[in-house]
């Protein structure tokens, strides 16, 4: 099998066997400027968007511009689009859209698919439908209203005929495309797939191993490239010696990338790329490669003591982000005070397939293949790599997608597909660069290492007031511009600084802390130490109160009502690009969360010494969640015996989906709260494999149980949202289990997991 | 020039014999359903059988299976048909991205054949090498389930 992906519109309808007389919808996305994303998207404004393809006998298909990663969105955009346009899902084929601006935003991270893209994806079904309809009305020669799609067939009502979409599909495909705003969208109770499961795409090929990855793609005459990267972020190659790399068999050459200065941004980072007739050779090359580094100033760079600077850092005053009322001079009662330092070690993403990414140019033009969420983004990355003019050489560049073999943020770099780029430019050939997975691991983007404060009083009401909480983790924003060393407001309203509480006197601070290695987007990104320490702290302050962790979160939120921190002074807040009274963040939704997920698991049910559960919660990407977890202590050895999930994520298109993602953070939850660290030495990731950066296994896993709140509300995220309770529930379970109160992450530095 | 016999069929391939049979599988031979997980034997996403038997493929040189029996996952469907954990890996929707899903069906094919009627613990005792980084495994467990069900049932059927 020979994977070679469709590069033209043309050919890409011509392999699915779709030629005249098929009906092609060209409607649009947004544009992908940052204003734009938030802006309601005009379907019609742009000549081309999702594209809805007819055949004349019937068959349909659908192009999932939004990545696929696992997430399963390419079984819940088409399910959005075939449910609007009364598709049979049966007749629907899906394929994955290649990098166009005029798809709209491609950038699939932020949980955002859905929750920001909803509505419009159902004006794509819907148009589809309208221009049916039409047709049909006009053979009939009545009107629209008289006519009524229904699974595959327009009908005529009055009289009861119907006609096939196929038979359709050439009269449609010659009426005007009609405006978005225009077709009339179902009503809830009329959906026959959202909020269905439904057979996912592509599992079929996936049970077979047909399922094509970047891995996977193969060009007559390629080359594999393995490349030898500076250990420490901001290092060159000072000189190198190919001389035994070029004996091996199949080696054709050796070649140095490119200097790279600071910032990295999502560039690669140079070094020197063995080139093979096949993988192994490449493999085999590299390991007699002889290289040594100039490594630059980040070679001073220890996480150890790192992390000890930021536990300090956090215990000062830092920059007011948001507060009320007055902090500085109470006089806090030791007795009813708790005061805490959370930490969290970087984190690797670790999906199972390594990045890689193949690049041909040829005849002028340059043609990728590559695994990215970020397709667009990395077509512009290209073109500037090549020296070509955004808005004229557009289409000297093509980027066609692959499925990703998980990606979890790390892909939304197209570091590696620049790589594949430049070495297609050097060698005139295809080229394919393969990561191994200790070049995953020793060249990720990482999650950024984090310290939280918190010091708080509790009051009267068993609720608390005086509440300081302080940040500091290297920040995203300097691998972009190599200075940044506060996060961005877009990152510190991710559990930080739009905490919920009722509280009369707070105070939310952030500290400077300058980042030595790159910091990338992580599933969740600060939500994962901010829910830590907070839900943390919460049950320190119940446990404190003497009162229940559930209470104490319920006497913390108060009664209901819509959070906007805007109100206290950020603002920044932006509620993850979703300003609006749709996505309004409510404390009820929170209450329900918590109190189902612990009324689920029967977490007040007497246990035997040693065995305890965990709360925890957290709301973000518009959507809310609430984990519980049991464990067993003994002899400091931890055993996680249960663990339950509570999601509200609005209207779920996809259910099964919505469970999948929650079970998957359940499972990457409990590796991250026990066992997993990325740790620095002079500049240098210290893992490098499965081995020394653990994921859960199966037999460590415990019965799962996922509660999804029926909800008609606007969508909100699924990928993400699920993740961040779960790791302080273990936490908390432990703590109850066996009274050790773990702040400092991963619960093995003191445990045996 | 080595011979290899994947899925019942005969393969010339003119190949390093220390090359692992990975890297053989899937650039010479193009059978890219076998995949690179860590290059290490840690994870299992490189797994075919050999005689039978699970091994990974990362790890094991050509030159150890000349002439010998290799299946691949695309060699497990039999005339045809999908091979009874592949039709319950897709009744119990498994796969999230699908990457390890191939090496993760070839182990628990093999499990199967040696304990056609696994307990939980049984499975993941055999199933604990494959890594799932999405997280499939409580569904993993049950399709495995659900094909030992129904693998016992066609035998009862022919009688065996």
């Amino acid at each position: 099998m020979t994977p070679i992906f469709q590069v033209t519109r043309r050919d890409f309808l011509a392999q699915l066997g779709i030629g005249a007389g098929a009906l092609v919808l060209g409607t649009s996305l947004p544009g992908i400027s940052a204003a734009a994303v938030n802006a309601q998207p005009n379907p019609s404004a742009a000549a081309l968007g999702y594209f809805v393809s007819l055949s004349p006998d019937g068959a349909v298909n659908i192009i999932c511009h939004r990545m696929e990663m696992g997430q399963g969105i390419n079984t819940s955009v088409p399910q959005i689009i075939a449910d609007e346009m009364e598709a049979d899902w049966s007749r629907v084929t899906v394929s994955l859209g290649k990098a166009d601006a005029r798809y709209g935003d491609q950038s699939t991270g932020g949980s955002a698919s859905i929750r920001k893209f909803f509505t419009h994806i159902r004006q794509m079904g819907a148009i589809a439908r309208d221009m049916l309809e039409q047709a049909a009305a006009n053979r009939w020669k009545v009107e629209k209203s008289a006519v009524k799609a229904q699974q595959h067939f327009v009908v005529n009502t009055k009289t009861g005929e119907k006609i096939a979409f196929g038979d359709l599909a050439a009269d449609a495909a010659k009426l005007p495309v009609p405006n978005a705003d225009w077709v009339k969208l179902k009503s809830a109770n009329e959906f026959k797939l959202i909020g269905k499961d439904v057979k996912l795409i592509g599992h079929q090929d996936i049970v077979q191993g047909k399922a094509v990855y970047a891995q996977d793609i193969q060009l007559p005459g390629m080359l594999i490239a393995s490349i030898e990267r500076p250990p420490v972020v901001g290092g060159k190659v000072k000189k190198f010696d190919a001389t035994e790399a070029k004996k091996v068999a199949g080696v054709v050459d050796v070649i140095k990338l490119k200097d790279r200065p600071l910032p990295v941004d999502a560039r690669p980072v140079s070094g020197v790329a063995v080139l093979a007739t096949n993988t192994w050779a490449a493999i085999e090359g590299r390991k007699k490669l002889k290289v040594e580094w100039d490594l630059g100033s980040n070679a001073d760079h220890n996480s150890a003591t790192y992390k000890q600077a930021l536990t300090e850092k956090v215990q000062q005053p830092g920059k007011v982000v948001r507060g009320k009322g007055k902090i500085d001079d109470h006089q806090y009662n030791p007795e009813r005070t708790v005061e805490a330092v959370y930490t969290m070690p970087y984190h690797h993403h670790m999906s199972m397939e390594t990045p890689a990414a193949t690049a041909i140019i040829k005849d002028g033009k340059c043609t990728v293949w590559t695994g990215t969420q970020t397709p667009q983004w990395g077509k512009g990355l290209i073109l500037g790599e090549l020296g070509l003019d955004p808005q004229k050489d557009g289409d000297k560049v093509e980027v066609n997608t692959t499925l990703m073999g998980g990606a979890f943020g790390r892909k939304g770099k197209n570091d590696f597909t620049l790589e594949a780029v430049e070495l297609a430019k050097v060698t005139g050939k295809p080229v394919k660069v393969i990561w191994s997975r200790e070049d995953d691991v020793r060249h990720g983007f990482y999650h950024s290492i984090a310290a939280n404060y918190c010091k708080a009083e509790i009051n009267e009401k068993k609720s608390a007031d005086f509440w300081v909480q302080r940040v500091a983790h290297p920040p995203i924003g300097w691998t972009f511009d190599g200075k940044s060393d506060i996060p961005a407001d877009m990152l510190l309203q991710q559990g930080f600084a739009d905490i919920p509480f009722v509280l009369n006197n707070f105070s939310c601070e952030v500290q400077p802390a300058p980042a030595h290695v790159r910091i990338g987007w992580f599933r969740a990104v600060q939500n994962l130490h901010n829910a830590f320490a907070l839900s943390c702290f919460v049950d320190e302050l119940a446990v404190k109160a003497g009162i229940s962790t559930r209470q104490m979160w319920l006497n913390l939120l108060g009664e209901d009502r819509i959070i906007d921190p805007r109100k206290e002074g950020f603002t920044g807040w932006t509620n993850y690009d979703q300003l609006n009274d749709d996505h309004a963040v409510d404390t009820r939704r929170m209450k329900q969360v918590i109190n189902t997920v612990a009324d689920k698991a029967k977490i007040e049910q007497k246990l035997p010494a040693g065995e305890a559960w965990g709360i925890a919660y957290s709301n973000s990407f518009n959507s809310y969640s609430a984990a519980a977890t049991k464990v067993r202590v003994k002899d400091k050895k931890v055993e996680v015996l249960e663990m339950h999930t509570a999601i509200d994520c609005g209207l779920a298109i996809t259910p099964d989906r919505v469970r999948s993602q929650m079970e998957g953070a359940m499972i990457m939850g409990l590796s991250i709260a026990l066992s997993s660290q990325i740790t620095i030495k002079n500049g240098a990731i210290e893992q490098s494999n499965f081995h020394d950066y653990p994921v859960s296994r199966m037999p460590e896993v415990p019965p799962l149980h996922v509660h999804l709140i029926p909800s008609n509300h606007a969508p909100g995220g699924v990928g993400e949202p699920g993740l961040p309770a779960v790791i302080p529930s273990i936490i908390n379970a432990i703590y109850h289990a066996s009274g050790i109160r773990i702040r400092d992450l991963p619960a093995k530095n003191v445990l045996t997991v | 020039m080595v011979q290899l016999k994947v899925n019942g069929q005969t393969i010339p391939l003119d190949v390093d014999p220390n090359m692992p049979l990975l890297y053989a599988l899937r650039d010479f031979a193009h059978l890219t359903g076998t995949k690179f997980g860590c290059g290490a034997g840690l994870c299992g996403a490189c797994t075919v059988h050999l005689n039978g038997i699970p091994i990974r493929s990362c790890l094991t040189p050509v030159s150890a299976v000349v002439d010998q029996d290799i299946t691949t996952i695309e060699g497990l469907a039999k005339d045809g048909k999908l091979h009874p954990l592949q039709k319950a890996w897709v009744e119990h929707n498994v796969a999230q991205c699908g990457y390890c899903q191939c090496g993760q069906i070839m182990t628990a094919a093999a499990l199967l054949q040696q304990i056609p009627n696994p307990s939980e613990k049984d499975i993941e005792n055999y199933m604990q090498g494959n890594i799932c980084r999405c997280g499939t495994y409580p569904r993993i467990k049950k399709a495995i389930q659900t094909a030992a069900v129904m693998i016992q049932e066609v035998k009862k059927k022919e009688g065996v």
